[in-house]
C-alpha cells in the first residue's frame, strides 16, 4: 500500500498523469456516447469530467495541480476555434443567401436566451451576483467572463455556468429540435452555437459541416452581440 | 501537418496581439478566425494540409472543453447552495434560446425562399 502511495505521490507531480487520465477519461465517455447509439445523457464532455472530479475529490488533488497536465488539451482550444474559419468559408455561399434570416433569428434566440435566464434565476430568488453571473452563459467563456465582471457577477462562477449551459444545450439541444420539426442543418447548427457557444459548436460539427460552420457563426456573432448589448440592458433592468 | 499547426497558431497569436493592441472586447481566438477567414477568401480556397489538419482538431473540438469543465470543483459550494435555482434556469433558458432560434431560422428562411421563388 505504501509502494502504491509512493507511486502515486511520484507520479501526480508531473504532468503526464492528468493529461493520460484526461485522455482516457473522455475516450471512455465518448465509448459509451456511441455504444449507446447516441443517449444525450451520456455525453462525453459531462461523462468525462464527472468521472474526472471523482478522482480529484477521491485522490484529494487540488485543481491546480490537475491543470498542469490538463492545460496541454485546453491549449488547443485555441487553434481549433480558428480552425473553424475553413468550414465557416466553406458554407460561404449558403452564409451569405440566409445572412437577413440568420442575423434576426440570432437576434431573437440570443436576446431569449439572456433574459429567461435572468427572469428565472430572480423569480426563483438568486442573489443579485448570482443573476449577473448566469446572465451572459450563452457566450464563450472568454467574453461570458468579461461581461460578468462588468455587470457585477463572479468570473470564475460564470466560466463554470457557461459550460453547463454548453453541456445542456450539446445533450438536449439535437432532440428538442428533432421534437420541434426543425430539420434544417443551418438552422440546428445556428440554434445551437447561439445558445451553447463552443460545446454545443462541437456537437453541430457531428451532425455536418454545414450546421457546423452556422454554429460557429453564431457563435462568434452572440459573443459580439452579447458583449455590446447585455451591459446596456442589464443597466436598463436594474 | 507541422505546416498546418504552424499556421493555425499564427493566426490565434496575430488575432491575440490585435486584441492586445485595439482593446477589442472578443477573445484573440475568435480575432484570429476571422482573420484566417478574410485569408481564405482573398486566396480562394483552404490548401490540403490545412483543411485536413483543421477537420482533425475540429473532430476533437469536444475533449478541449473537458479540462475547463473540471474547473467545476472550485465551486461546489455555490452549487450545493443555490444550485437548484442555477439548474432550472440554465436548463430552461437554454432550451428556450434553442427552441427560439430554431425556429424563427426555420420560418425565415421559408419566408425568403418564397419571397425568391416569384422573382
Amino acid at each position: 500500500m505504501s509502494d502504491f502511495t509512493e507511486i502515486w505521490v511520484y507520479l501526480s507531480s508531473s504532468p503526464l498523469l492528468h493529461l493520460t487520465l484526461t485522455l482516457i477519461a473522455y475516450q471512455i465517455g465518448d465509448w459509451a456516447y456511441k455504444r449507446s447509439g447516441g443517449l444525450a445523457v451520456l455525453n462525453p464532455v459531462l461523462l468525462a469530467v464527472a468521472m474526472l472530479v471523482a478522482v480529484l475529490l477521491i485522490t484529494d488533488t487540488d485543481y491546480g495541480t490537475f491543470f498542469e497536465g490538463a492545460k496541454f488539451v485546453h491549449f488547443l482550444l485555441g487553434p481549433a476555434t480558428v480552425a473553424l474559419a475553413i468550414p465557416l468559408y466553406n458554407q460561404l455561399e449558403q452564409v451569405k443567401r440566409s445572412l437577413p434570416a440568420l442575423l434576426s433569428s440570432l437576434a431573437l434566440g440570443s436576446a431569449t436566451g439572456a433574459l429567461a435566464a435572468i427572469g428565472i434565476a430572480w423569480a426563483l430568488g438568486a442573489g443579485p451576483t448570482v443573476v449577473a453571473s448566469i446572465a451572459p452563459k450563452s457566450v464563450t467563456v472568454a467574453i461570458a467572463m468579461g461581461v460578468s465582471a462588468e455587470i457585477g457577477g463572479l468570473p470564475s462562477l460564470t466560466a463554470m455556468l457557461v459550460l453547463l449551459t454548453g453541456i445542456t444545450g450539446a445533450m438536449f439541444g439535437p432532440a428538442l429540435l428533432h421534437l420541434l420539426c426543425v430539420r434544417d442543418s443551418r438552422a440546428k447548427g445556428l440554434a445551437l452555437g447561439a445558445a451553447s457557444h463552443g460545446i454545443g459548436t462541437a456537437r453541430a460539427v457531428q451532425i455536418d459541416e454545414t450546421a457546423g460552420a452556422f454554429s460557429g457563426i453564431a457563435m462568434g456573432l452572440n459573443g459580439l452581440l452579447t458583449a455590446a448589448m447585455l451591459p446596456l440592458i442589464w443597466r436598463w433592468l436594474f | 501537418m507541422l505546416w498546418a499547426l504552424t499556421a493555425l497558431l499564427a493566426f490565434q497569436l496575430a488575432g491575440e496581439a490585435l486584441v492586445a493592441w485595439l482593446q477589442l472586447p472578443a477573445p484573440g481566438p475568435v480575432v484570429g478566425m476571422a482573420l484566417l477567414f478574410i485569408a481564405l477568401i482573398i486566396r480562394g480556397g483552404a490548401p490540403k494540409a490545412l483543411a485536413e489538419t483543421s477537420r482533425g482538431l475540429l473532430s476533437h473540438l469536444s475533449l478541449m472543453f473537458v479540462p475547463a469543465g473540471v474547473g467545476v470543483t472550485l465551486h461546489l459550494t455555490v452549487l450545493a447552495d443555490s444550485g437548484a435555482v442555477i439548474g432550472v434556469a440554465l436548463f430552461v433558458s437554454t432550451l428556450a434560446a434553442i427552441a427560439v432560434t430554431g425556429l424563427a431560422m426555420t420560418w425565415a428562411m421559408r419566408l425568403s425562399k418564397r419571397k425568391g421563388g416569384q422573382e
